[in-house]
């Protein structure tokens, strides 16, 4: 199954927006998208000169300075054909659904906006609408608990579809996760113009990870990703919190290379 | 009441290191979130019942005057007083020289948000008319001096303890703690000798049905129908946006609002008044007046992105919902409606300024949004107001952001609008950053970030962009 294409996609060939924070924080969660994507018989492009969503100054209502931004995304991402996967929520529903708000004073970018949108697709959503969620198959031998991203679950809809490709997974053990649908206090630059709040929030979301004994938590979103690591090294916990597409890549790989189990 | 907005940070970190009333909070969750979700999914049609609801209050909204009229002349045509008040000092003002002008002694209300706006009993009190909450919630807070925690509890941050000190005088620490019951009776007790000798109620409006013109209540205790019923002038208080069409409106909003709020299917008791008795009916009050107020609420209708905030039947159904509030506390918010519709109306009614806080301190989850059972998109509100007072584009008044703030966001644009200056802007950051990290991650950071490492490492930016890595494997695939 691997390296070829049974998907109903109608093309071969697919662009990554990798996000800014992936691609200057975390260049492996793209990388390992990338891997996945191309496991699934894909080829992917880059636009080299892609940087920001505009998101961040949108959130802190700075509009005006993330209008441009946003505008550049919209045009750098025009002038290229078919899918674009984001291996973020909230990027993905910055553009889908926030970019109607910010560019509402000019109908013209809101039309292009939605076009635009229409080929645009989270990570996992992409895989699941395409690929279904039992197109990956790997293994690993972790102890793997699922945190629902907010804007992931509640702005792309994306909710139990991770779970189910996590259990194509040989030897990977699931254990669910109490609240795992409760943000886990990220919010953008509301973690750290308001940490004692951010920090509460987090607290909570720490206990019930570390309740479900997982050496790995995997999730949606890096802001959450990285919220919820720092917070789980600042207690000396040794578990580690993943992307989704980091977990599948790993795991793809092991099934290679006859790593992990069986 | 006198807005206390500006005190968000100080009161929120108070909460947060209050473990009592945390663990109190904790039952907003266990509770409240859970019995609506429970609820949510025993009722088949939910989905649909919200979306009639939305449209309900969608249609209402954009036809308020209309309704409104309707309303009043249908209380009028059944022997009621309609008094519009623009603000909460006319409310006050209206009940104050009615309670006067009746030689009223003593006053019962039962529970009303918006009679908080008004400091009510407060008032009324220092007017020389002996005010009682009837609420057991609202009378404990009474007892204690406070404002309400919640919409619809508002005492849930007391614990056992608390209200047992404040019902019983000779409570001392080390005695047993009465159990719920045992202080339900305590307070039953002190108020059936209170509703033996009111004379004058005031109660709040859950839903005003315009085609009847009656007003209905929504309550577990019984206290609202006994306000009602015992005392002869009845005065039901109300936001001029609790209007509903029609009684089967109504019917589609009751089971909305009662699962949103409690969890339950309908609620102990569902009051429904339909003017003072008649001549000839035994039972009733004599006189049925209806405050009807708009206390900044024409603002927000005026504004067509946050007119949606008036839609809000006041379930709490996203306060239960938000993790903010949830660790938080409702004091917090420093005015009389807190949690995630709080942090939009309160800004809107009590000026901006004050409160930039309220719409700041969200992670825009989304939790409130899909709890609402009207729909509310509160994060898209909250980022209005962001915007308000971040830019004050169209009003610099409320631009409350301050220089430097502004200065770092005009940098990240400069820094975004160029792949070249992304890069080095991030190649900057990690030369900058590297020294103080120990395998990638960093314990204290200098600000802006300094906030995040009082409870998390921050990650060290990578070395090298995905976009450097992938066209080095590129090179190296050709």
């Amino acid at each position: 199954m691997p390296e070829t294409s049974n998907n109903n996609l109608g093309t071969q060939s697919v662009t990554l927006f990798a996000t800014c924070m992936i691609d200057q924080m975390a260049p492996t969660v793209g990388e390992s998208t990338v891997e996945v994507l191309e496991h699934l018989g894909l080829q992917v492009k880059f636009v080299d000169q892609q940087t920001c969503c505009g998101q961040p100054a949108f959130n802190s209502g700075f509009r005006s300075e993330s209008l441009p931004v946003a505008q550049r995304f919209l045009e750098l991402f025009e002038a290229v054909d078919g899918p674009i996967i984001v291996p973020s929520g909230s990027c993905a529903a910055m553009v889908r659904n926030f970019y109607t708000d910010l560019f509402r004073h000019d109908q013209d970018l809101v039309e292009r906006a939605r076009t635009l949108s229409e080929r645009l697709y989270e990570f996992t959503e992409f895989i699941d609408h395409f690929f279904g969620s039992d197109a990956i198959a790997g293994s690993c031998d972790d102890r793997v608990t699922y945190h629902k991203c907010c804007h992931l679950l509640r702005e792309i809809g994306i909710d139990e579809q991770p779970l189910e490709m996590l259990s194509n997974i040989d030897g990977l053990e699931m254990t669910p996760m109490n609240r795992a649908d409760v943000c886990c206090g990220f919010g953008g630059a509301f973690s750290v113009k308001m940490p004692d709040i951010s920090s509460a929030i987090l607290e909570e979301k720490l206990d019930n990870i570390e309740a479900t004994k997982a050496n790995r938590v995997v999730a949606g979103d890096i802001g959450c990703i990285y919220q919820i690591e720092g917070g789980l090294r600042r207690r000396g916990s040794t578990t580690r919190v993943l992307h989704l597409a980091e977990i599948l890549s790993e795991s793809i790989r092991n099934r290679k290379t006859g790593k992990a189990t069986e | 009441m006198k807005p206390l907005t500006i005190n968000f940070r100080s009161k929120a970190a108070q909460t947060i290191g209050d473990e009592q009333v945390q663990n109190s909070l904790e039952h907003v969750y266990t509770g409240f979130y859970q019995g609506r979700i429970n609820a949510a999914a025993d009722t088949p049609n939910w989905e649909e019942l919200r979306t009639k609801g939305k449209a309900i209050k969608d249609h209402t909204i954009a036809h308020l005057d209309h309704y409104l009229d309707m309303f009043s002349e249908k209380v009028e045509q059944s022997g009621g007083t309609v008094f519009f008040a623009d603000n909460a000092e006319e409310a006050r003002q209206y009940i104050t020289e009615l309670a006067k002008d009746r030689d009223i002694e003593t006053v019962i209300k039962s529970k009303s948000m918006v009679s908080e706006e008004m400091s009510l009993a407060e008032n009324m009190n220092d007017s020389g008319f002996e005010t009682i909450e009837t609420d057991l919630g609202e009378y404990i807070i009474q007892l204690a001096g406070e404002t309400p925690y919640h919409l619809i509890a508002p005492a849930v941050h007391k614990s056992r303890k608390d209200v047992a000190e404040l019902l019983d005088k000779d409570f001392e620490d080390g005695d047993r703690v009465p159990d719920a019951t045992e202080l339900t009776m305590l307070a039953r007790e002190q108020l059936r000798d209170v509703f033996a000798r009111a004379d004058m109620s005031v109660t709040g409006v859950n839903f005003a049905v315009a085609e009847s013109g009656s007003i209905t209540l929504v309550t577990n205790e019984g206290n609202g129908r006994m306000s009602t019923s015992v005392p002869r002038i009845h005065v039901a208080v109300m936001g001029m946006e609790k209007i509903v069409p029609s009684i089967q409106d109504l019917s589609t909003m009751l089971r909305i609002l009662i699962r949103s709020a409690t969890g339950q299917r309908i609620s102990t008791y569902v009051t429904m008044v339909n003017g003072p008795k008649t001549p000839d009916e035994e039972e009733g009050p004599d006189e049925f007046h209806v405050v009807i107020m708009n206390n900044g609420r024409l603002k927000l209708l005026k504004d067509p992105l946050l007119r949606e905030s008036l839609n809000c039947i006041r379930c709490g159904a996203c306060l239960n919902a938000c993790p903010v509030y949830r660790k938080v506390g409702g004091h917090a918010y420093g005015w009389v409606y807190p949690g995630p519709i709080g942090a939009i109306v309160t800004p809107v009614i009590t000026g901006l300024k004050d409160a930039t806080n309220l719409p700041a301190a969200s992670s825009l989850c989304g939790a409130c949004h899909e709890a609402c059972p009207v729909k509310i998109n509160i994060p898209r509100m909250l980022l209005e107001l962001r915007h308000k007072t971040a830019e004050g584009l169209s009003d610099p008044d409320e631009r409350t952001s301050k220089f430097v703030e502004r200065a770092i966001w005009k940098t990240w644009r400069i820094g975004m609008m160029g792949r070249g200056r992304f890069d080095w802007g991030a190649r900057l950051a990690y030369l900058f950053m590297r020294p103080f990290s120990i395998n990638g991650w960093i314990r204290k950071a200098p600000p802006p970030i300094s906030g995040w490492t009082v409870s998390r490492d921050f990650p060290l930016i990578a070395g090298r962009s995905l976009k450097s890595r992938l066209n080095h494997r590129h090179k190296k695939e050709i």
